[in-house]
């Protein structure tokens, strides 16, 4: 209100008067920007220092020999790219690097697939099925020490739930050793991480599926598309969107993951369960050789941005056509 | 009309019949979280005779730690949402080309492993002295909390009216305190649920836990597991009791924030 005659003054007047309502609209107009600088301010510094600074700091240190004794006399002096070099020919990389590729595709995989045919079935309209779709969700809230823990339990070699029911189904004879045997131990790591990962899988899924108009189908009915036709001809060509960032978010998840295979097995037995992420870890927090582990990591964000861009081209090709 | 509603039938034997398959680790662990003492996992299907010998050396060996967990979560809630809000209104109502920048940084900070920011952290926190604090296990825990609250609550604030803000603006109100009496108290609901969802973001933070605490004085409840987890398992049921704790805030946002969130979206449906 108090501002109104001023306003209409500014919009009907002389030059005289107009001027100095210009000169006061412009000083508030800097104070604004100013405010709103403020606004973003504290999360920009944020990002940097959280996300910002880490980048850095790990290239920086992969380029030197940062080890423990760098905390006692402060120097670090940099080796050009002997640290990649040293991890690339330490004898468990092409362990951890097939490993890793394992671990990221066996879990993408089913986890798409499976996701994929549970959002199909709830897609469906049913009593509770509302309910029962978001409680499948437990297992990606779950804190995932708290699931590695549940699960080394229910595949405790001697007394675990899974081979005691095995064993009373008749379907084994000797107890599987899950984690304790190197043939198993990654099977049983991508298996739980595959668990972990379908409430994703079907939330994204399903919310694609609801973003296609029912309109497309009763066309589609009509000339004679219903079932896997349906499926092969309407949801899938128009699933894909959602599928492609699916698929390029679990790649760049994947090949991180490192709380659940510290849990259900530590990277063992025998190293059988070694990923570049665990490899990382145990480089930079259990030898203390903190450039070796930076270079492991920086190769892990290097596979990220390989399949991040292979999907922005993928996605870009998609629009050009 | 018979035939459909007793397919919809079979459809709902056959998701509950799903849900019970996933959700089995879950009962299992309660289960298992209700068995007398012993190293050994002899549990039978159901807990007739349940014992909560576990849940009390749960909390008498792990009770610190829960507690350090919910201060360490709750500090990662407060600083996250308030670096959050106004970036996030930012994000959603100012015109400028450093918008559509933001958004992208946002996105690619989601590429960076965590143990690339434990590696850079841990080293600068030695010299910062904020190893083995609570204040430096916040700071770090924000790095997944703030980026998915700016996320979270700019995708509502897009949709807040411009109209209200510029009416408070005529009133006089300036620009920071037009947001925080109109744009904070309509978005009640996406705070809520942005601040649901960096607790559990904190409260299940394990890496920075493992790796920037080197000594006993401060443990959150993920470590204390990885810890029982560490040797070869004496109490299961221990173990358990402590898991099935650490499990109830998932339990509590996957039954609040489903409201939350509903009311967010209905919210918006109205105006």
């Amino acid at each position: 209100m108090v501002h109104a005659p001023t306003l209409t003054k500014a919009g009907t007047s002389d030059a005289p008067s107009a001027e100095p309502s210009r000169r006061r609209r412009g000083r508030r107009h800097r104070g604004e920007d100013l405010t709103k600088i403020l606004f973003v301010l504290p999360a920009a510094a944020a990002m940097i220092a959280l996300f910002g600074y880490p980048v850095v700091k790990n290239l920086l240190m992969s380029l030197q020999d940062y080890t423990l004794k760098t905390f006692f006399t402060g120097a670090a002096p940099f080796v050009g790219l002997d640290n990649y070099v040293a991890v690339v020919e330490h004898q468990l990389f092409s362990k951890a690097m097939v490993n890793t590729a394992l671990f990221t595709i066996g879990s993408i995989v089913f986890q798409f697939v499976i996701g994929l045919a549970l959002a199909l079935f709830f897609n469906k309209r049913f009593a509770l099925g509302g309910i029962l779709r978001s409680l499948l969700l437990l297992p990606w809230l779950l804190p995932l020490i708290v699931s590695s823990a549940t699960w080394r339990s229910i595949l405790e070699q001697d007394s675990g739930i899974l081979n005691r029911s095995l064993a009373w189904l008749g379907v084994i004879d000797e107890p599987v050793p899950w984690l304790n045997s190197p043939s198993f131990a990654l099977i049983a790591v991508i298996g739980v991480n595959i668990w972990i990962g379908i409430p994703f899988n079907v939330t994204l899924l399903y919310s694609g599926l609801k973003e296609i108009p029912g309109e497309l189908y009763e066309a589609g009915a009509l000339d004679g598309a219903t079932g896997w036709n349906a499926f092969r001809h309407i949801t899938w060509p128009n699933l894909r969107a959602v599928a492609s960032v699916l698929l390029m978010l679990g790649v760049v998840y994947t090949v991180k993951v490192l709380d659940v295979i510290l849990g259900m097995t530590g990277g063992g037995p025998a190293n059988a369960t070694q990923t570049l992420a665990t490899q990382s870890y145990e480089r930079s927090f259990i030898d203390f050789k903190f450039g070796q582990g930076a270079a492991l990591s920086n190769i892990l964000i290097a596979i990220s941005l390989v399949f991040a861009v292979l999907y922005l081209r993928g996605t870009r090709r998609a629009v050009d056509e | 009309m018979h035939e459909s509603q007793l397919r919809r039938t079979v459809y709902t034997a056959i998701g509950v019949l799903i849900l019970c398959v996933m959700l089995f680790p879950v009962y299992w662990m309660l289960n298992a979280s209700l068995q007398p003492s012993g190293n050994t996992l002899t549990a039978s299907f159901l807990p007739l005779d349940p014992s909560f010998a576990g849940y009390r050396r749960a909390i008498s060996e792990q009770g610190d730690n829960l507690i350090t967990s919910v201060i360490i979560a709750c500090g990662t809630v407060v600083l996250s949402l308030l670096v959050s809000a106004p970036c996030a209104y930012a994000l959603a109502q100012f015109r400028s080309r450093w918008v559509g920048i933001g958004l992208l940084a946002i996105l690619v900070s989601q590429m960076i492993p965590g143990i690339v920011i434990a590696n850079a952290l841990y080293t600068a926190y030695e010299n910062l002295g904020l190893l083995n604090s609570i204040p430096g296990l916040i700071v770090a825990n924000c790095s997944s909390g703030i980026p998915f609250a700016i996320l979270i609550l700019r995708s509502f604030m897009v949709s807040v009216p411009q109209s209200l803000v510029e009416a408070a603006r005529v009133d006089g109100a300036g620009l920071l305190r037009a947001f925080v009496s109109i744009v904070l108290p309509i978005s009640k609901n996406s705070l809520i649920t942005a601040g649901l969802f960096t607790f559990l973001f904190s409260w299940s933070d394990f890496l920075f836990a493992l790796t920037l605490t080197t000594k006993g004085g401060v443990r959150p409840v993920t470590l204390g597991i990885y810890q029982y987890l560490g040797t070869q398992v004496q109490n299961w049921n221990a173990v358990m009791a402590t898991a099935v704790l650490s499990a109830i805030p998932a339990i509590v946002l996957l039954i609040a924030a489903q409201k939350y969130i509903a009311a967010g979206a209905i919210g918006g449906a109205i105006k």
